[in-house]
């Protein structure tokens, strides 16, 4: 996949589907140190302990399905970056998923379309709580739709329909406003 | 308008409520767009990004946006099936933002299926 926005969607399809109510996503950069860090926390029914050491197998799937190629990508990507994936999942407590990239790593994709990749995840489930994080150098916006959509008075999905456009605007300029406020950043800048 | 905070986002809510009632579609449809990794890689996002710009541009309602996971046939990737309520299933592939517009413009709004696209129909 070339960016780490549809990595995000595909975890939380996962997430999702997995039956949680509420799912963290948080994306750490450090500029510094190097690293980028992507976490994606739900809680959702979990993994037991023998399908936690499978996760990484693209042949293996708890889903009813044939391949699960969406972990294994990921992990794949981290390791070919410098960095590693891990899971950690519980029976019945949920999952978390975190990715850490070398900042700077030839191979690191770019961030890519936020926005749209939360505007789908909001158009798709609008009872699941997405709360989103995104930190560079210590400079951060976050977002948990459940406020969101009060905040916004949004009642029905005819309401939603009408607005979600709008709220990836809303999203992108935040997105935007971080980049500034964080310093520009190429991402094709070597340091 | 560039929307920068909650109040330009609440403004643009409290717009749309004072316009008369939405328009409806022909019938009322259910959209599945295709989001296993493989839709997800071939591009389902933008498809998916499209047909929720569509639907708000046109004010359309009762149209159900959903998703499903992989149906093996992930070379036609994207895909979209459009369902109407009395059963006719209509499933496209290959799909583009662009042929996503026009799915909804075409086939929503006005009926008629696109067949160049269509990979496999059910009455």
């Amino acid at each position: 996949m070339k960016e780490i926005a549809l990595h995000v969607l595909d975890l939380v399809e996962n997430s999702a589907r997995a039956g949680a109510k509420k799912v963290r996503i948080a994306i750490i950069e450090d500029r510094k140190q190097n690293f980028f860090k992507l976490v994606i926390e739900d809680n959702g029914r979990g993994m037991s302990q023998e399908v936690l050491e499978k996760v990484k197998d693209p042949f293996f799937t708890g889903q009813h399905k044939k391949v699960g190629m969406g972990v294994s990508l990921l992990a794949q990507l981290a390791e070919q970056c410098g960095g590693y994936l891990e899971v950690d999942s519980e029976e019945g407590r949920g999952t978390k998923v975190e990715a850490i990239f070398r900042r700077d790593h030839i191979d690191r994709p770019p961030m890519g379309d936020i926005p749209e990749t939360l505007m789908v995840l909001l158009a798709l489930y609008p009872d699941l709580e997405v709360e989103f994080e995104h930190v560079i150098d210590g400079s951060r916006w976050m977002m948990n739709s459940k406020e969101l959509f009060q905040n916004l008075g949004i009642k029905g999905s005819n309401d939603l329909g009408l607005l979600l456009p709008s709220i990836r605007d809303w999203m992108a300029s935040q997105e935007e406003n971080l980049l500034l406020k964080g310093g520009k950043i190429d991402e094709n800048q070597d340091y | 308008m560039k929307i920068k905070t909650i109040e330009d986002l609440k403004k643009i809510k409290e717009e749309a409520q004072q316009k008369t009632a939405l328009r409806e579609g022909v019938g009322d449809y259910k959209l599945v767009v295709y989001m296993g990794t493989c839709g997800i890689a071939a591009g389902a996002r933008g498809v998916m990004s499209a047909i929720l710009e569509e639907i708000s541009k046109r004010e359309l309602k009762n149209i159900i946006v959903t998703q499903a996971g992989c149906i093996g046939l992930c070379d036609r990737e994207p895909l979209v099936g459009v369902e109407k309520r009395d059963g006719e299933k209509i499933l496209y592939g290959n799909l583009t933002p662009e042929k996503a517009r026009q799915i909804v413009a075409s086939h929503l709004v006005n009926g008629q299926i696109i067949g160049d696209w269509v990979v496999s129909a059910q009455q």
